[in-house]
């Protein structure tokens, strides 16, 4: 099988509250050694916690592009005060990285100049990709939810514009303008003691039978399940898909962005690589089910003609 | 004030003409509303006779088509549309931008109302809208302030559009793939949260239980009135923690407020409930009619006898107050 | 809202073949009265219903498509799709739409099981029909058309009366 050279890895921007110096050293690792040709940084999810990563931004940048990396700016997710409004204003007026809108409001503001949508932009056909496109819109991270035969038809239907991958990650699931996990320890959003910093891989919601489900992110909720779509990377770069997202997790995200190399380069298969993937990130199951339109918590084993290195994968 | 009242069915579309709605929003019987569900919603011909009996009694008819087009088949989407306007719709109310442009180019002098389902949040994202697809209206998502929705009206040039009774969405609308997460299918692809297809209850002893998909989202105690069957009014363990991890089952009331979203800039108030049987419709919409026209200190009789109809027979102010974050 | 003896007592102690024939002569007529009963129900109309008052010995089976209602006597009823619960007068104010079943799920008056989504299409097809069992049953004949509608007329009025009650 052929290798898949026009598939590049990017990474999203983290979405979890880390302290300063714990983020800086997270960002210059990934500079210094990890395979992604594209790193999308800042907070998405929270405005009250940009003061955190604000001292290390210039400095991260910094190495990422000495390391050769391409560099953008992620705007907030969910705008609702006038702050919040001033902010993502003065990114787009000011910025000289191009922006990945995560809202309307950057969407609008961000007409006519070259930039990126990010995975919570609701973009679920053609016609939706050949707007934004007109507008400016370079590339396209899809909505984690869309299905494989949405993904098709959308890359097909809108050839001017680059298409990436929710690839790897605790899914965001949705955001709300209240705070769940201040709420879960006896607080409210105003006076949240930023106390979601103290879990830096998100912090667990269990059923009532005990059967881990969710997790809380802030004011954003997440799968507690890692999307995985290492085994699907052929049959989404035969779609015409470019580029694959690697959503930053509490783990060794270097390790992981090689995994997901390999497999793309046809030097692993898939099997091996997910195997890797498990070790890499332990206690955490993988899903796969939004790609193949079942429920998304859920594990589909490829199709033996999406499998890359087949022969291998069968012999197990 | 406008009031914009549901209906599933024609016998609840007249319920609400009769019982005194301005406005009253339906959509088509399949995925291009988000109340999609079995046994609900209009075929054209009902949706014809629909727009002629609210006509005959002055009362607008708002056509919800408020999903998003699934890629390859933006044929049944594009129907919707362009049926509703034939049929007359006073207002499409949508929340694709595919959509929007498409309705934009084929029908400019359609009214287009943008649903909630879009998401637009602060005046930046409204102005996007109404420069964009010409949106004369916009119904905001339901997790802005009374104040904050003061701020965006002053700078916006559209009119506002807000729920005050009835389901409240937790997370921001349009924006949450909990229920795909847990059973495959979408508010935003298939016009359904937390389908019934995957909903079961079953009595365990004196307790009822309700799981969605191979998920039990909550337990009830005998007499503890139940709620819809959806995640973020579930119950669940945080650590040690057992309990309503998003919201309580509750529901919308923001009726104690009706004079500061008037002063706010709210030109038209809505109420949810597609899903609900007619009796609900004729009762909401009634009381609600009487509510808008009272004095201030006469609402609150008037509205406690809704609180009985509500999801787990509480209501909230929701995010309109601020202490609800 | 639970009905008083002396009118349950019929349905009590009547021979269930006598029961069944005039609950079927009043289903007959319900149909005949709103033909598109059923449409609304779509791939749902095959499947079937239970109804089973909890203040009555007796359980009802209705199967759309073959435009079919049986009675049963507890506890011999027959295996059903989806199945509704409440007190007797409860189940026919929602048959009448005159009560919201969302409502009267989450004071939880009302239990389902089973499927839940044909459990849904139905009543959102009952609640579209306008039935009105009274004057439905006012243009039947036969000789138990007296009593059912009697029975009919006296069932609304307490349904009624207790809910103005409750919701109030």
């Amino acid at each position: 099988m052929p290798a898949t050279p026009h598939l590049s890895l990017s990474l999203g921007p983290l979405l979890y509250l880390w302290d300063g110096p714990k983020w800086r050293d997270f960002y210059f690792r990934i500079a210094d050694e990890a395979p992604v040709d594209h790193v999308t940084l800042g907070e998405a999810v929270c405005s009250k916690r940009l003061h955190f990563i604000e001292p290390h931004v210039a400095e991260v940048i910094e190495r990422l592009e000495a390391a050769g990396k391409k560099v953008s700016l992620a705007s907030l997710a969910l705008v609702t005060l006038e702050r919040e409004s001033q902010l993502v204003r003065g990114l787009v007026r000011d910025s000289i990285h191009p922006i990945e809108a995560n809202d309307l409001s950057a969407l609008g503001l961000l007409a006519g100049k070259p930039h990126s949508i990010g995975p919570l932009i609701n973009v679920y056909n053609g016609a939706t990709a050949r707007l934004l496109a007109s507008r400016g819109a370079t590339s396209i991270c899809l909505p984690p939810e869309l299905p494989m035969a949405s993904v098709s038809e959308i890359v097909r239907d809108a050839p001017d514009v680059a298409f990436e991958i929710f690839g790897f990650g605790r899914v965001p699931l949705a955001i709300s303008a209240r705070c769940a996990h201040a709420r879960s320890k006896g607080l409210v959003k105003d006076n949240c003691q930023f106390i979601c910093g103290d879990d830096s891989d998100g912090l667990i919601v269990e059923t009532l039978d005990r059967q881990p489900f969710l997790v809380l992110n802030g004011v954003q909720t997440m799968s507690h399940t890692c999307q995985s779509l290492l085994q699907e990377l052929p049959a989404l770069t035969a779609a015409g898909i470019s580029r694959i997202r690697l959503s930053p997790q509490d783990c060794d995200m270097v390790t992981v962005a090689r995994i997901y190399e390999s497999v793309a380069a046809g030097l692993m298969s898939a099997a091996e690589g997910l195997a890797r993937l498990v070790a890499a990130y332990p206690g955490v199951p993988l899903s796969n089910g939004f790609h193949y339109g079942q429920t998304g918590a859920s594990w589909i084993e490829a199709p033996a003609g999406a499998r890359h290195g087949g022969e291998r994968w069968q012999m197990r | 004030m406008e009031l914009i009242c549901p209906a599933g069915t024609p016998a609840a579309f007249r319920e609400a003409v009769d019982a005194g709605a301005d406005a009253v929003y339906c959509g088509f019987r399949d995925e291009t509303n988000a109340r999609n569900f079995p046994g609900l919603n209009f075929s054209r011909d009902e949706l014809k006779t629909a727009i002629a009996y609210a006509r005959r009694h002055k009362v607008m008819t708002f056509v919800a088509i408020n999903t998003f087009m699934r890629a390859g088949q933006e044929k049944l989407w594009h129907d919707a549309v362009d049926d509703a306007v034939r049929l007359g719709a006073d207002a499409l109310i949508l929340a694709d931008f595919g959509l929007m442009a498409y309705t934009a180019e084929r029908h400019p002098q359609q009214r287009l109302h943008v649903s909630v389902q879009a998401s637009a949040s602060n005046a930046d994202a409204v102005k996007f809208l109404v420069e964009t697809f010409g949106a004369k209206r916009v119904v905001l998502p339901r997790i802005l302030t009374i104040p904050d929705i003061a701020r965006l009206a002053r700078q916006i040039s559209c009119e506002i559009e807000v729920f005050v009774f009835g389901g409240l969405c937790v997370m921001a609308e349009g924006r949450c793939s909990l229920s795909s997460y847990a059973t495959g299918k979408s508010p935003n692809m298939n016009g359904v949260c937390s389908p019934a297809s995957h909903v079961r209850y079953r009595e365990d002893g004196s307790e009822l239980v309700s799981e969605l998909g191979d998920y039990t989202i909550n337990r009830f105690p005998a007499g503890e009135a139940a709620g819809y069957p959806t995640l973020c009014k579930g119950r669940f363990d945080i650590a040690e923690e057992r309990g309503y991890a998003f919201e309580d089952p509750v529901s919308l009331d923001v009726m104690d407020h009706i004079d500061a979203l008037r002063d706010a800039g709210v030109g038209a108030l809505k109420i949810e409930g597609r899903q609900r049987g007619k009796a609900y419709v004729a009762e909401v919409v009634s009381v609600m009619r009487r509510a808008v026209a009272a004095d201030a200190t006469e609402r609150p009789a008037l509205l406690s006898r809704l609180r009985r109809l509500s999801e787990g027979q509480k209501t909230t102010s929701g995010a309109y107050e601020k202490r609800w974050r | 809202m639970t009905l008083p003896f002396a009118m349950t007592a019929p349905l009590r102690f009547a021979p269930l073949p006598l029961i069944e024939h005039a609950t079927r002569l009043v289903f007959a007529q319900v149909v005949r009265q709103h033909p598109d009963l059923f449409d609304r129900l779509g791939e749902h109309a095959d499947k079937r219903y239970a109804f089973v008052p909890t203040d009555l010995p007796l359980g009802f089976l209705i199967e759309p498509a073959a435009r079919r209602i049986s009675v049963h006597r507890k506890p011999h009823l027959p295996a059903a799709d989806a199945c509704m619960g409440g007190t007797f007068v409860l189940l026919l104010a929602l048959l009448e739409g005159q009560l919201d079943g969302d409502a009267v799920f989450f004071s939880r008056s009302l239990t389902i099981t089973g499927d839940m989504e044909a459990m849904l299409a139905l009543r959102n097809a009952l609640d579209d029909c306008n039935i009105d069992l009274p004057a439905d049953i006012a243009r039947m004949s036969g000789p138990f058309a007296p009593l059912v509608r009697r029975a009919a007329s006296e069932i609304r009025t307490r349904a009624l009366s207790g809910e103005a009650a409750r919701w109030n």
